[in-house]
């Protein structure tokens, strides 16, 4: 008996202490690491997904939203009329919504964002999502009507982005330090280097969220990311750093594994205006080359699903278009025959700090190197990679990840990194932007992914996984990423 | 004295004006555009020049370099460009949990390092000499980094005594913010004090083989008095010069340590902004990490003499 009572002191002690220890991790707050700290906090202002993970559909809100899932819903404004020739979007604003400093939310501050976007000396990252706004009226508080240039069947769309958001005059001066929206959860602290903490917005005008506080928390090195997962410091990582832990975090019953896919179609990309690569033959052969498989597995664990064009697989209008550039070193090595390349070239391989451009170039070098390609590797940072390939265009080939939702419209830009001119394809890309109607906007874009597909303008490899991991009672986790968001409304803990 | 400490002055000073022209050549010499950096992929040519106004860079090289330097002799050190808020306010953020870290783990190397060194030199050859030395070769051969992970499975993960990382900041207590330093100090002083033990204990060998020593035991004092009266003091020359070395290491070489324990100091608000080329903080940061060195280079400089009284009349 005595030591029953000694056995269940020393239990009761443990328990206390453990739940000293877990104090913090209450049923109705959560922290999530995520690798990169936003510079600032307006998403309006920098092209940072970090800042967007914190502050989309928590903080700002637009005027129509992404959901989990890819689809476009009603945001602020709860319904809109179009004007026949689509011209003219009329948007009726939800009445009762505040900003969380107590002022109202009115067409004047709808005004006020749009304009800022698009105005001359805008610093929006994104402006070319206004690009085709000719007005933006104030009808009455609650209603807005927007007058187009040209009909643009992308418009909703744009709207949800979070360069769109919409903000308030009073409080634009302080934005970047301390954001002030109309979301379900308020801004309530930064420990710059260390975390951002947000609580719920007790006088949100949609459902309440089921948290009451969040912490996102900043973890940079993916072995301390690991650590801080594994003494459960942190609730969950957003996109975890280092794939070849997901493995363990699968194997252990304390954590989940969230799997989806992302909006980043990661491309070999090609100078169409750099000799060889000007040969469309020559970019083919590398097509050809290329083992996406190998890359996946090598590079990414095995996560990421194969593209054969630059779109994402979860997109309605997605045609499967790997065949065309099925691997076949046997092809390859005729077409760099045919090219006048018998005896292969010498080119540069520029990859970018992200690891799937890292250890996805290595693979792909040794892949190019068995067709007679030399691809020299040169490993640069961010900046460097912006400066010399990206505004430069000096450089053979490259590996980034394009993570903006439906950018093919990239592709219509000769200006553009990787430099293709197709008059047909820009042609198409005007027409796409004046259609409305959703059958000929899928056909469209079909025709669209199957011209850069079959001109080669770039080696597809593969459509980037989205890898968190979460306690295993964490719920309501976005598992794809059709932006860049860590959405908190639909957070809950399992009982 | 005086003139000693006006000598070393002198070269403080030029020391930093040399230091701020290499820095600002280099880091502005280094590719890359804050601006396009931080618009990213899609922005429009337009876009960056109109942040590239507002953030002054449009301005020539020379005029920067003027208004860095003297908005620095001022306390101002201007604005992160990403941030957007003013770089002293973060510097001195940061500070609150590199200066402490430092100086716990400063605090931590010597309190071992010392008792071990005379230990060692006390027992020269025995076991316990042995032991120590081999201790210590390892502590310099381990990198603190892996150390620090090695420390993090243990403590963090399977004891869960400590957290892995973070920093809950100041206002959270006192206990609490030393609790949260405590894995990185020892992880940082762990490899510096086997440095120490062994530069402590080959000086008091050195020491003890002197004829003063002979001399003083000669009078009558015993083994122990002669170590600690004669022995110790001579002894501290090398040991202060290593010190100081460490301290700038400290302060300086704790990126890696802060990044392991994501711990929001200065080596990570470095790390941070060149990668996002936030040229303005790495200047400005780096500056003064250099300043810290010098300075605390000038302060050995002033110990060795208050140490050793020869110095002051031969230089």
């Amino acid at each position: 008996m005595p030591q029953r009572c000694t056995t269940r002191a020393f239990t009761s002690v443990l328990a206390l202490i453990a739940s000293f220890g877990t104090a913090s991790a209450a049923e109705t707050d959560i922290t999530i690491g995520m690798q990169l700290e936003p510079p600032h906090l307006d998403p309006t202002s920098a092209a940072a997904g970090a800042i967007d993970n914190v502050v989309y559909s928590n903080i700002f809100e637009g005027l129509t939203r992404f959901m989990g899932d890819g689809s476009v819903v009603p945001g602020l404004a709860k319904s809109w009329d179009i004007s026949d020739d689509g011209l003219r979007y009329t948007f009726h604003l939800r009445g009762n919504v505040q900003f969380h400093d107590g002022t109202a939310m009115d067409a004047a501050d709808v005004k006020f964002s749009l304009d800022r976007a698009r105005a001359e000396d805008s610093t929006n990252a994104q402006k070319a999502l206004f690009a085709g706004i000719a007005d933006v009226a104030v009808i009455d508080p609650l209603t807005v009507a927007l007058t187009l240039e040209a009909p643009n069947g992308n418009l909703l769309f744009n709207l949800a982005w979070g360069d769109a958001v919409i903000v308030a005059p009073e409080t634009i001066e302080t934005i970047k330090s301390n954001p002030v929206g109309t979301g379900a959860f308020r801004f309530v602290n930064w420990v710059q280097g260390d975390r951002i903490d947000l609580a719920r917005n007790g006088d949100y005008w949609g459902t309440a969220p089921a948290l009451e506080a969040a912490t996102f928390k900043f973890i940079s090195d993916p072995t301390a990311a690991f650590a801080a997962m594994m003494s459960e410091d942190i609730d969950a990582f957003q996109t975890f750093p280092a794939p070849e832990n997901l493995p363990q975090f699968d194997a252990d019953p304390r954590f989940k594994l969230l799997i989806g896919s992302t909006e980043g179609e990661t491309i070999l990309s090609t100078n169409n205006k750099m000799p060889p690569f000007d040969n469309k033959l020559v970019r083919q052969a590398l097509a050809h080359a290329i083992d996406r498989q190998a890359i996946i597995d090598g590079a990414m664990f095995g996560y990421g699903t194969p593209i054969g064009s630059h779109f994402a697989p979860h997109n309605p209008a997605y045609i499967d278009l790997t065949g065309n550039s099925a691997y076949d070193p046997a092809k390859a090595k005729a077409l760099l025959v045919e090219a006048g390349f018998a005896d292969g070239f010498t080119t540069t391989l520029k990859l970018p700090p992200p690891s799937y451009a890292r250890r996805g170039g290595e693979i792909i070098a040794a892949q190019l190197r068995a067709v007679g390609i030399n691809a020299e590797i040169s490993n640069l940072e961010w900046a460097q990679w912006l400066e010399q390939v990206f505004r430069g265009k000096d450089y053979g080939l490259t590996i980034v990840s394009h993570t903006e939702p439906m950018d093919i419209g990239i592709y219509a830009r000769p200006e553009y990194y990787f430099q293709y001119d197709n008059p047909a394809f820009q042609d198409l890309m005007t027409r796409l932007t004046a259609t409305a109607d959703p059958d000929q906007r899928r056909a469209m874009l079909q025709e669209a992914q199957t011209i850069i597909s079959t001109d080669y303008v770039n080696g597809y490899l593969f459509q980037l996984a989205a890898t968190s991991v979460a306690k295993t009672g964490v719920q309501g986790m976005w598992l794809n990423a059709p932006t860049q968001a860590i959405d908190l409304t639909g957070i809950s803990w399992a009982d | 004295m005086l003139r000693y400490s006006l000598k070393r002055l002198l070269s403080l000073v030029i020391s930093l004006v040399v230091a701020s022209l290499i820095i600002f050549a280099v880091i502005e010499v280094a590719p890359g555009d804050p601006a396009r950096f931080m618009l990213g992929i899609n922005a429009q040519p337009d876009t960056v020049a109109a942040l590239r106004a507002e953030l002054g860079l449009d301005v020539p090289k020379t005029q920067r370099y003027l208004a860095w330097v003297g908005g620095m002799l001022s306390g101002d050190f201007g604005i992160s460009y990403t941030y957007r808020v003013p770089v002293g306010q973060m510097i001195a953020d940061r500070m609150w949990v590199s200066l402490p870290l430092a100086l716990m783990a400063l605090t931590l190397s010597t309190v071992i390092a010392l008792p071990v060194g005379l230990y060692a030199a006390n027992r020269r050859g025995g076991r316990g000499d042995m032991a120590v030395m081999g201790l210590t070769q390892l502590g310099i051969a381990v990198p603190n980094f892996w150390f620090a992970m090695i420390l993090v499975v243990i403590f963090a993960i399977n004891l869960r005594w400590f957290s892995a990382g973070g920093f809950p900041g100041w206002d959270a207590g006192l206990l609490v913010g030393l609790k949260a330093l405590t894995l990185p100090a020892v992880a940082l002083a762990l490899p510096q004090a086997a440095i120490l033990s062994r530069v402590m204990r080959s000086a008091l060998i050195d020491i003890l083989s002197e004829d003063f020593m002979r001399t003083a035991r000669a009078k009558g004092l015993t083994r122990q008095q002669t170590l600690w009266r004669h022995g110790l003091r001579n002894a501290l020359i090398p040991v202060l010069t290593i010190m100081g070395l460490q301290f700038s290491f400290l302060l300086a070489g704790a990126i890696i340590i802060e990044q392991v324990f994501y711990l929001p100091g200065l080596g990570r608000l470095v790390f941070q902004s060149i990668s996002q080329r936030d040229l303005i903080v790495v200047e400005s940061v780096v500056m003064l990490l250099v300043f810290a060195v010098i300075v605390v280079n000038f302060a050995v400089d002033l110990a060795y003499a208050a140490v050793d009284p020869r110095l002051r009349s031969r230089l």
